[in-house]
C-alpha cells in the first residue's frame, strides 16, 4: 500500500519538476511582458532533441545540453525579437496567436531538422532502479529533481541578489517607472525570453531519457506548465514552482489510483475548477486582473 | 493533412522507361494507390512500407514492367490518423482513379477505408495485423501480416513450454491493440492460460508506470505480454526495467523492427515475439521455401536504404507483388477480375510465409511461417 | 445605414452565387469532398469570428464543442437509435448549456482567462472522447451512419454539398444580422474600449457569454452533421490542434470580418490539399502564416485587401 502510494509520488514528483520549470518559464516572460508564451513548451523539445540527437553523433552530454540550451536561448530571443516585440501593443488575443504560431513553425523546423521519429538518449548515469523503501526509482529522477532543484534556487538568487534580476522584477511591477530610472524594457523582455527558454531546454535535455525526445514532446509538457504557472497565480514564481509539484504528483495518483488514460485530464480539470472558485490561482495576489 | 502525393521520382522514371522501351508507350499504367502511415506513432511501421513501395516500383518499372505496363504509384501519409486514410482512400479512388490499394499500415486506418473500397470497387490489400481486417471476409479487401491472433496463439504456446499459466495483458487502446486484447482473451480461454491483469495505455503515452506498477504488485503474474505497435511498446519496455520487473516479457509483432530494439536499449534483451522469418532471415534453415526470399529482399533493401529491414517492409513487398502478379494472371486492370485473381493467389512464396488466398481466407498465412524470436544482444535470436 | 445594409446584401447575394455556381467546377467527388470539408470549416470559423472578433475573447476549445456534436450524433444515433435531427439538437443543446456555465463565471473576468478554459474543456472533451472507447470508439474513431429525415437519407457529396452550402449561407445571414444589430454594435464596443462600452450602459459580459454560447452552438452543429456526412469521426477532431487550426482560419481570413472567416477556411482547408510541395514544411508554413498574418497585417486577409480597393470601405 504505502509502496505503491510512494511510487506514485516519486514519479508525480519527477514529472512535477519538469512543469515547475515549464511554470517558471511562463511566469517569468509575463511578468517581463504580459505575454502567455505558448512556445515555452518547444524550448524544452529543443533541449531535449538536441541533446539527444548531439550526444548520438559523439558530442559529450555537458556539451550537447549546453548547445541545446545555446540554441533555444537564441530562439527565444528571436521569437521575442522579431514577433513579439513587433506586435508591441496588440490585443491579448493577438499576442497568444503570435506565441502559438512561433510554437508551430518550431515544431515544423524541428521535424525537418531532425525527423518526426523518436530520439534515444540515455540516462545520465545508468538505469539500475534504485530500491527505496518498496518503491524503485530510476536515478534519471534524482538528475530531473535535482536539476530543477538547483535551476529554480539560482533563479531566485538571481531575481533577487542581481542587478539585471532586481530591474526585470522592477519591469514587471510597474513598467512605466522602471522606463522612468533608466530601464531599457525592451532588453528585459529579450532577456526574460532567454532566461526561460534556457530553463526550459535544460528541463527537456534532463527530462529526455525518460520521456523520449520527439518533435511533440513539448506540447503537453508545455500546456501542463501553463496550467502550473496560472495554477500559482499567474506571474507568481514560486507559485509556479508550488503548482508544477501539484499537477505532477495529481496526475500521478489520479493514473494511479483513479485511470492511467485520464491522466494528462487531471491537470485541465484542476485549473477549470481553479478558474471557477478561484480566478486569482493559490498564491496570486487579489486585484491581479488588469483592465 | 500531411500530403505525400504521388512519388513523382517512380511516376518520372516510369514514364521516361517506358516512353525508352516503347513497350509500353501505348498502354496506360497500372495505377497503385498507398495510404500509409509514414508519419506519426506507428511510423516505424509505415516508414519502411513506403520505402519499399517506392523501391519496388522503380525496380519493377527498370525491369520492364508487368505485361508491358508501367507501375504508377501514389502514396499518401495518413499520420496514423484514421480519418486521414479515409479521406486519402476517396482521394485515391475518386481523384487519382486508382486500379489497386496497397496500405492501411494500421489496422484503424485499414478498416477506416474497409469500407470505401467495398463502396468504389477497388481491391485492397492492407498492411496491418487484426484479425477483423478478413473476418469476416470483405469482398474487395485482402491482408498480407500474419493476424493478431495469430500472434496471440505463437506466445499462448510458448507460455506452456515454459510452464507458466498466468499472464498479465497489456494493450494499447489502437485499434490493433483492442482486437489484439480481444484475441489474447478468446485464445487464452481455449488454452488454459488465466489473464491475472488487463491494462491498457495509450499510442503516445510517454510514461506507464502506473500501470506497469499494478502489475509489478501483483502477485499473480508470471509473464506479461504487451500488444501494440510502434513506439509505445518500447516505452512500456523502457519503464518495466526501471521498475525492475523481472518477469519474463513478451510483445506481438506489432513491434518486429530493429527500431524497437533501437529505442528500448538494453531494456529489450530478453524479451520474445513471434514473427515472420524475415527478421531472422540468415537463421532460417536452408530448406526453408522462403529463404531464398528473404535472404533476397534483406539485401535489396539493405543496399537501397542502409538501414536494417523490418517485417513492415516485408508486408508491404508482399502487398505489392500480391497485387502486381495478379495483374499478370487478371491480364489486365479490369477491377472485378483483379480482384478475382487476387483472390486466386496459390502458393506465393513471400516475406510473411507461403500465401495461399481463397473465397473464404484474405490473408492465406499459416501459423507455420510465424516465428518466436528473442532479443539477444541487440539482435534477433530464432528460439529453438 | 443603407450602404451597410447594401454591402451586406451584395456579399451575401456574391456568397450565394459562388456557392450555386461552384459545382460546375468540381469535377470528382474528391474535389466536392474538398469544397465540403471547407464548408463545415467556414461555418465554425463564422461563429468563431463572432467571438474573437467582435467579443475580443479566444477560444483554444472549439474543436471540443465541434467534437462534442459529432459524437452526439455518432453516439445517440448509432449506439442508441435516437432519430439524427433529435441528436443533433441534443448536442446543440448539451454545448449550449456547458458553454454558458464555463463563460458566465469566466468572463466576468478579464484577460487571458476564457483562452485557458476553454483550452482545458477542448483536452478534456478529446480526452475523454479518446478513453470512454465503449462508447465512442477510442483513438481510432467510430462510424457514424447516414443523416435520415423523413425517410430521406442524405447520401453522397453532391447531396451534401448542397447541404453544407445552405448551411453556409444561412451561418453568414445569420452572423451578419447579428452584428447589424444593437447587440452587434455593443460587440463592437466591447472590442473597442469594454471600460467605454460599460459606461454607457452596456453589459458587456452578457453579451460575450452570448456570444460565445452561440459560437459554441455553431461549432456543434457542423459538427454534428459533419459526423453523418463523413461517416467515421475521429478524437482528433476535437482535439488542441484542431482549436488551432480554426482560430488561425479565422485570424488569417480577417478578424471582425465574417466573409474573411469564410475565406479563411477555405483557403486554409485547400492550402494543404493543393499545395503539395509543401508535405514536408506544412507546419512551418502554418506557423509561419500565424506569426506573419498578426504582425504584418492584424486585420487578416480580406479586410486588409478590401484596404487596398479605394472606393469601397467596409463598415
Amino acid at each position: 500500500m504505502f509502496a505503491e502510494l510512494l511510487q506514485y509520488m516519486l514519479s508525480g514528483l519527477t514529472i512535477g519538476a519538469i512543469y515547475a520549470l515549464a511554470g517558471l518559464g511562463f511566469s517569468i516572460i509575463y511578468n517581463a511582458s504580459h505575454v502567455i508564451n505558448f512556445a515555452q513548451g518547444e524550448f524544452i523539445m529543443i533541449g531535449g532533441m538536441a541533446s539527444a540527437t548531439l550526444t548520438a553523433s559523439g558530442v559529450p552530454l555537458p556539451l550537447a545540453i549546453l548547445i541545446g540550451c545555446g540554441g533555444a536561448m537564441l530562439v527565444g530571443v528571436a521569437v521575442a525579437k522579431f514577433a513579439v516585440e513587433r506586435a508591441r501593443d496588440a490585443s491579448t488575443v493577438t499576442l497568444i496567436i503570435i506565441t502559438i504560431g512561433a510554437s508551430i513553425f518550431l515544431r515544423g523546423l524541428a521535424e525537418l531538422v531532425w525527423g518526426k521519429d523518436f530520439k534515444r538518449l540515455d540516462a545520465f548515469s545508468g538505469e539500475t532502479p534504485i530500491q527505496f523503501l518498496g518503491a524503485s526509482m530510476q536515478p534519471q529522477s534524482l538528475w530531473v529533481v535535482g536539476c530543477a532543484g538547483v535551476l529554480i534556487v539560482a533563479i531566485g538568487l538571481f531575481f533577487n541578489k542581481t542587478l539585471t534580476g532586481k530591474a526585470m522584477l522592477a519591469t514587471s511591477h510597474n513598467r512605466l517607472a522602471a522606463q522612468l530610472v533608466g530601464i531599457d524594457v525592451k532588453r528585459v523582455v529579450l532577456a526574460s525570453f532567454a532566461l526561460s527558454a534556457a530553463l526550459g531546454a535544460v528541463g527537456g535535455a534532463v527530462v529526455a531519457p525518460i520521456t523520449f525526445s520527439y518533435t511533440e514532446m513539448g506540447i503537453m509538457l508545455g500546456l501542463k506548465g501553463f496550467t502550473a504557472a496560472v495554477l500559482g497565480g499567474l506571474g507568481h514564481g514560486p507559485g509556479a514552482v508550488a503548482g508544477g509539484l501539484i499537477v505532477g504528483v495529481a496526475e500521478a495518483l489520479g493514473a494511479g489510483y483513479i485511470s492511467s488514460a485520464y491522466k494528462d485530464a487531471v491537470a485541465f480539470v484542476i485549473i477549470l475548477a481553479v478558474l471557477l472558485f478561484m480566478p486569482n490561482g493559490l498564491f496570486g495576489k487579489r486585484g491581479a486582473e488588469r483592465v | 493533412m500531411r500530403i505525400r502525393l504521388l512519388s513523382t521520382m517512380a511516376a518520372v522514371v516510369g514514364l521516361t522507361l517506358g516512353a525508352v522501351t516503347g513497350a509500353a508507350s501505348a498502354a496506360d499504367p497500372i495505377k497503385v494507390g498507398a495510404i500509409i502511415s509514414a508519419t506519426g506513432p506507428a511510423s516505424f511501421l509505415g516508414d519502411p512500407e513506403k520505402k519499399v513501395l517506392e523501391l519496388y516500383a522503380d525496380r519493377v518499372n527498370q525491369a520492364g514492367g508487368v505485361a508491358g505496363r508501367t507501375v504508377q504509384l501514389t502514396v499518401y501519409d495518413d499520420g496514423g490518423a484514421a480519418d486521414k486514410a479515409a479521406s486519402f482512400t476517396k482521394r485515391l479512388i475518386e481523384s487519382d482513379k486508382v486500379d489497386v490499394i496497397v496500405g492501411g499500415t494500421t489496422t484503424a486506418a485499414t478498416m477506416a477505408a474497409a469500407p470505401l473500397v467495398e463502396r468504389g470497387e477497388v481491391p485492397f490489400i492492407s498492411l496491418a495485423g487484426a484479425v477483423v481486417i478478413v473476418e469476416p471476409v470483405k469482398k474487395w479487401v485482402f491482408k498480407t501480416p500474419h493476424t493478431d491472433r495469430m500472434a496471440a496463439e505463437k506466445v499462448m504456446d510458448d507460455l506452456k513450454k515454459r510452464g507458466l499459466t498466468k499472464l498479465a495483458l497489456v494493450s494499447e487502446d489502437s485499434g490493433f491493440g483492442k482486437s489484439g486484447r480481444e484475441q489474447t482473451l478468446a485464445v487464452a480461454k481455449e488454452r488454459g492460460i488465466e489473464l491475472v491483469a488487463d491494462e491498457t495505455y495509450g499510442a503516445k503515452d510517454t510514461d506507464v508506470t502506473a500501470q506497469l506498477t499494478k502489475i509489478r504488485n501483483n502477485a499473480a503474474a508470471q509473464a506479461v505480454l504487451v500488444f501494440g505497435l510502434g513506439q509505445g511498446p518500447a516505452v512500456v519496455t523502457k519503464n518495466y526495467r526501471q521498475l525492475g520487473i523481472t518477469l519474463p516479457l513478451y510483445q506481438s509483432h506489432g513491434v518486429a523492427s530493429k527500431e524497437y530494439i533501437r529505442l528500448a536499449g538494453g531494456a529489450a534483451e530478453g524479451v520474445r515475439l513471434p514473427a515472420a522469418g524475415l527478421v531472422v532471415a540468415s537463421q532460417l534453415a536452408d530448406s526453408d521455401p522462403q529463404k531464398k526470399v528473404v535472404v533476397e529482399f534483406t539485401k535489396v533493401y539493405e543496399e537501397a536504404f542502409s538501414s536494417e529491414v523490418s517485417t513492415f517492409a516485408g508486408h508491404a513487398y508482399d502487398g505489392l507483388m500480391i497485387a502486381l502478379d495478379a495483374v499478370k494472371r487478371a491480364g489486365g486492370t479490369d477491377k472485378a477480375k483483379l480482384r478475382d485473381a487476387i483472390e486466386q493467389t496459390k502458393g506465393y512464396v513471400g516475406t510473411g510465409g507461403i500465401v495461399t488466398m481463397s473465397a473464404k481466407d484474405h490473408m492465406g498465412l499459416s501459423l507455420d511461417a510465424f516465428h518466436m524470436v528473442e532479443v539477444k544482444q541487440g539482435d534477433w535470436a530464432l528460439v529453438k | 445605414m443603407n450602404r451597410i445594409l447594401h454591402g451586406r446584401l451584395t456579399g451575401l447575394a456574391v456568397l450565394g452565387a459562388i456557392i450555386a455556381v461552384l459545382p460546375v467546377f468540381l469535377t470528382n467527388n474528391f474535389y466536392l469532398d474538398v469544397a465540403i470539408l471547407a464548408g463545415f470549416n467556414a461555418v465554425v470559423c463564422v461563429g468563431l469570428n463572432l467571438l474573437i472578433g467582435y467579443a475580443g475573447q479566444i477560444s483554444l476549445g472549439h474543436a471540443g464543442f465541434f467534437g462534442i456534436g459529432a459524437y452526439a450524433s455518432g453516439v445517440l444515433v448509432g449506439v442508441y437509435g435516437w432519430p439524427p435531427i433529435a441528436a443533433l439538437l441534443a448536442g446543440a443543446v448539451f454545448v449550449g448549456v456547458l458553454a454558458f456555465a464555463v463563460a458566465k463565471p469566466i468572463l466576468r473576468l478579464k484577460g487571458h482567462y476564457l483562452a485557458m478554459a476553454t483550452l482545458g474543456i477542448g483536452i478534456i472533451v478529446s480526452i475523454v472522447l479518446r478513453t470512454e472507447s465503449g462508447l465512442t470508439g477510442g483513438p481510432d474513431g467510430m462510424m457514424v451512419e447516414p443523416f435520415k429525415i423523413f425517410g430521406v437519407e442524405l447520401y453522397g457529396e453532391k447531396v451534401w454539398y448542397w447541404v453544407v452550402g445552405v448551411l453556409l449561407f444561412v451561418v453568414v445571414w445569420l452572423s451578419l444580422n447579428l452584428i447589424d444589430s444593437p447587440m452587434g454594435r455593443a460587440l463592437r464596443a466591447v472590442h473597442g474600449s469594454e471600460v467605454a462600452a460599460e459606461v454607457v450602459g452596456v453589459d458587456t459580459a452578457r453579451f460575450k457569454v452570448m456570444v460565445f454560447v452561440l459560437s459554441a452552438v455553431f461549432a456543434s452543429v457542423a459538427g454534428s452533421l459533419f459526423a453523418h456526412y463523413a461517416g467515421l469521426i475521429t478524437p482528433a477532431k476535437a482535439d488542441f490542434f484542431k482549436s488551432i487550426e480554426l482560430v488561425t482560419m479565422v485570424v488569417f481570413g480577417g478578424m471582425a470580418s465574417t466573409f474573411g472567416a469564410v475565406v479563411g477556411a477555405v483557403v486554409l482547408t485547400l492550402l494543404p490539399q493543393a499545395l503539395t510541395v509543401f508535405q514536408d514544411y506544412q507546419q512551418i508554413v502554418l506557423g509561419a502564416i500565424l506569426m506573419a498574418t498578426m504582425v504584418f497585417m492584424p486585420k487578416g486577409l480580406l479586410p486588409t485587401l478590401a484596404g487596398f480597393l479605394p472606393s469601397r470601405r467596409r463598415a
